[in-house]
């Protein structure tokens, strides 16, 4: 069945972890804004990864690496257009031109640059295909996944905690009265200028990133930042601070007599 | 006579509705309104208040299922909703996964209302575009022990799969001794 979405709702780090965790084999296509993906995995782990309409054959990605020239790699092409990524691969360690490791280790930073790439992409379909194996002519390499992982990570943690710190752009920003804090000390950037000039209870923070043109993440961040430095407290949009609904305990009940009346439903249900 | 409720909850669309009226003895008593608004208009009507469904256990025992709104701007009706629920079930449209992030934030919000049991419906399984369920746990970050089960809210035998699950888990906890 489908494994298919748009990276808004579900982040390329997040697919990649889910490909790490079920060990998946096959195709996934990411049609971005204007360009297209193509990554292949074998048993969870990276095998090949190529974008948009690059170049992307072995004596291309040789060149990239720079373990050939550029003019060597047209040479390459011109002389074996109709061999594939192997063939060529096996003439030129045969030739004694390049070891094996040289080639693997170009196709293997090739791939790696690619989904370095993808991590940017925050918009796009993807789909995922267990069908798909890599194209028999193309040289697969292993890479794992966790590293590249914890890469990816480190910029979707950034937008889901502030997510978490600032759940609702619909909330406002208020002045905290700490005594003695003059705005006009604080070494805040151009950006937070921007924003610290909307600050007040009357103005949501989706009201602030529409007059001064930002998006969701970056009005997010910068609230973050005067939130931290102790300028702002985050106050509902009339003034009064977020309350939050205490959590209400269950009445006691007897356990027997929960216990049975549990059983008379699982009874009842089963019937149906 | 004693009514006890489980509620049934999760993202705009989901299949609440469905998997409520699939097992209820009466027609499901629905708030269901048209939808005017343009971008919403994925179908013809919506849960504005709440569905309720019943079925009845015994002369002194009926079992409510309480369909909550999926659209946030009725969020104000879940922590009514989730007073003295026995358990809940999250209803996750397994075709839809800009609706996954919600789905989660909806099951944080319920859990944190009560600590109760509650099991997670991978519903629509039987659309082309449904993420099998073991995609969805990892797509949730659900933990292991999380019950997730593939659903399709029409067909009766699922649904009572699921309230049969939900229900295990709620005479586990009451064995469990709690400290
Ligand atoms: N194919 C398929 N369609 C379903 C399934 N469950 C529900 N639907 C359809 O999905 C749509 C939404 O179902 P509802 O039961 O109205 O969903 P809801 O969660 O109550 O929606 P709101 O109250 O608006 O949040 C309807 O058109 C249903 O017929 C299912 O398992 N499979
Ligand atoms: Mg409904």
């Amino acid at each position: 069945m489908a494994l298919r979405g748009n990276l808004r709702d579900f982040s390329f780090t997040q697919i990649l972890n889910l490909i790490n965790l079920a060990q998946k084999t096959g195709l996934l296509t990411v049609e971005g804004p204007g360009e297209m993906a193509h990554v292949y995995f074998r048993d969870g782990k990276l095998a090949l990864a190529l974008i948009g309409r690059e170049e992307n054959d072995l004596s291309a990605i040789l060149a990239r690496s720079r373990k050939i020239t550029a003019n060597q790699a047209k040479v390459i092409r011109e002389r074996t257009r109709s061999m594939t990524d192997k063939e060529v691969g096996l003439l030129l360690i045969n030739a004694g031109y390049l070891s094996q490791k040289d080639v693997l280790d170009s196709l293997q930073l090739y791939s790696i640059e690619v989904i370095r790439r993808l991590f940017t992409w925050v918009e796009g379909i993807f789909q995922f295909d267990q069908s798909s194996a890599v194209p028999s002519g193309k040289i697969p390499v292993r890479v794992d996944l966790e590293n590249l992982i914890v890469e990816g990570s480190r910029q979707l943690r950034e937008w889901e905690q502030l997510q978490e710190e600032i759940p609702s752009l619909d909330m406002a920003l208020k002045f905290t009265d700490r005594p003695g804090t003059n705005l006009r000390h604080l070494n805040l950037n151009l950006e937070e200028w921007r924003v610290v000039r909307y600050v007040n209870p009357k103005n949501s923070m989706r009201q602030i990133a529409q007059v001064t043109h930002m998006n969701d993440l970056e009005i997010r961040r910068i609230a973050y930042a005067l939130l931290q430095a102790g300028i702002v407290d985050i106050v509902r949009p009339d003034g009064k601070p977020p309350v939050m609904p205490p959590p209400r305990p269950l009445p006691p009940v007897n356990k027997e007599e929960h216990k049975s009346l549990v059983q008379r439903l699982i009874n009842r249900i089963r019937s149906l | 006579m004693q009514n006890v409720k489980i509620v049934v909850t999760g993202p705009f669309n989901a299949g609440k509705t469905e998997f409520i009226r699939s097992v209820s003895e009466i027609d499901v008593v629905s708030t269901e309104r048209k939808i005017t608004a343009e971008a919403e208009k994925i179908k013809s009507s919506t849960t504005v208040a709440m569905d309720f469904g019943r079925i009845t256990v015994d002369d002194e025992l009926v079992l409510y299922l309480f369909g909550t709104p999926g659209q946030k701007r009725f969020d104000f009706m879940w922590e009514i909703l989730s007073e003295g629920m026995l358990g809940f079930i999250v209803m996750v449209d397994s075709a839809h996964p800009e609706t996954f992030r919600e789905a989660r934030s909806i099951l944080e919000t319920f859990h944190a209302y009560a600590p109760t049991p509650y099991v997670v419906a991978a519903n629509k399984q039987d659309c082309d575009d449904a993420w099998e369920a073991e995609d969805l746990r990892l797509a949730l970050r659900l933990d292991p022990q999380v019950k997730l089960l593939p659903c399709v809210a029409s067909q009766k035998e699922t649904v009572k799969t699921i309230l049969l699950e939900l229900l295990y888990s709620i005479l586990e906890t009451i064995e469990t001794p709690t400290d």
